[in-house]
């Protein structure tokens, strides 16, 4: 029997036929769209894993290299050095619909167009050390946009992903089997009063039939 | 318009600054949170955050992991590597496939 109580009706019967073929239906699209995002997010994860491995090396290598111009120069005159950016980094954001995810897309401008333009101190007073540890870091700037760009997205769609799997197996394993269960129960229950109708009829033609020719049919 | 925020430990992020990048040099926990907090809030698109630093508030970040916006990103500092930022990708890796089948064997 059905595992919650349903009328053994044709209307519900009705209804859940169409429950069952919705149900069918979305199980097929969800199950779809689950893979063409696991086939997404297997290229994109990768790239996030070779970027990331490419950033850390290139961040570890710049901070060496901060190291090195620190030791060259006193701190103060460090910071003074650093103390006011010349620079300005502005990021615009698109969203991107990914399989119904919204991806944001990074997109970053300086403030001014020359590459250059990123040391703030004048070369007198400071070692040669900072210009190369601040120009190794602002070589890493475009993957480091790229990185956030991948790793967010990736962290969306894994997120989407395994929604997308919890609703694809609540359909296959609950939803679709449950209504299949109660339209059998249905049809069965609707087959049995039927059949039990039709006897009731005979017997009462039976009984007809004696009364008015006391003739029984064998 | 967006802007890019760069938190850690002074020593790890200051030359961020030089590319225009806004640094927060925070120190204790509770610094690190509220800065966090603070720059989640006022929209910033993209938050790099020393790996050191992330591991203290691993929960305020675990809020912003299903948001659009701002992407948090770990780096590593200057006192090195701790992995988690590699860790954090085969995360998504497990989350999305059940079990970590592709960068397994990849420590």
């Amino acid at each position: 029997m059905a595992a919650k109580h349903v009328n053994p009706t044709r209307m519900e019967l009705t209804r859940l036929k169409k429950k069952r073929t919705t149900a069918v239906r979305g199980h097929k699209l969800l199950k779809d769209k689950r893979d063409e995002l696991m086939r997404q997010y297997l290229d994109l994860v990768r790239e996030n894993m070779n970027l990331r491995k490419k950033v850390e090396a290139g961040i570890r290598s710049a901070n060496r290299n901060f190291v090195l111009a620190r030791a060259g120069m006193s701190e103060a005159v460090l910071n003074t050095a650093l103390m006011a950016p010349k620079q300005e980094v502005q990021l615009e954001v698109e969203e991107k619909n990914v399989m119904s995810v919204e991806i944001p897309a990074f997109e970053y401008k300086t403030r001014t167009a020359d590459e250059n333009d990123i040391y703030s101190y004048g070369f007198a007073f400071t070692s040669g050390d900072l210009d190369g540890a601040v120009k190794s870091l602002a070589d890493i700037l475009p993957d480091m946009i790229r990185l956030a760009e991948c790793e967010k997205a990736c962290q969306l769609m894994a997120a989407e992903i395994e929604r997308t799997r919890r609703r694809v197996n609540a359909l296959e394993h609950v939803i679709i089997p449950e209504t299949e269960e109660s339209i059998r129960y249905i049809s069965m229950k609707l087959d049995e009063n039927e059949r039990s109708t039709q006897i009731r009829l005979m017997k009462v033609k039976d009984m007809m039939l004696e009364d008015a020719h006391h003739y029984r049919e064998k | 318009m967006y802007k890019i925020a760069v938190i850690g430990d002074y020593d790890s992020i200051y030359g961020f600054a030089t590319l225009g990048l806004d640094i927060c040099p925070v120190r204790t926990g509770e610094e690190i949170r509220e800065t966090f907090l603070k720059a989640a809030a006022e929209g910033y698109g993209i938050i790099y955050i020393t790996e050191a630093a992330a591991a203290q508030i691993e929960a305020e970040i675990e809020e912003y992991r299903e948001r659009t916006l701002p992407a948090v990103i770990r780096i590593p500092g200057v006192s090195g590597n701790t992995g988690s930022g590699v860790e954090g990708v085969k995360k998504t890796v497990e989350q999305a496939v059940g079990s970590d089948i592709l960068f397994g064997g990849v420590s």
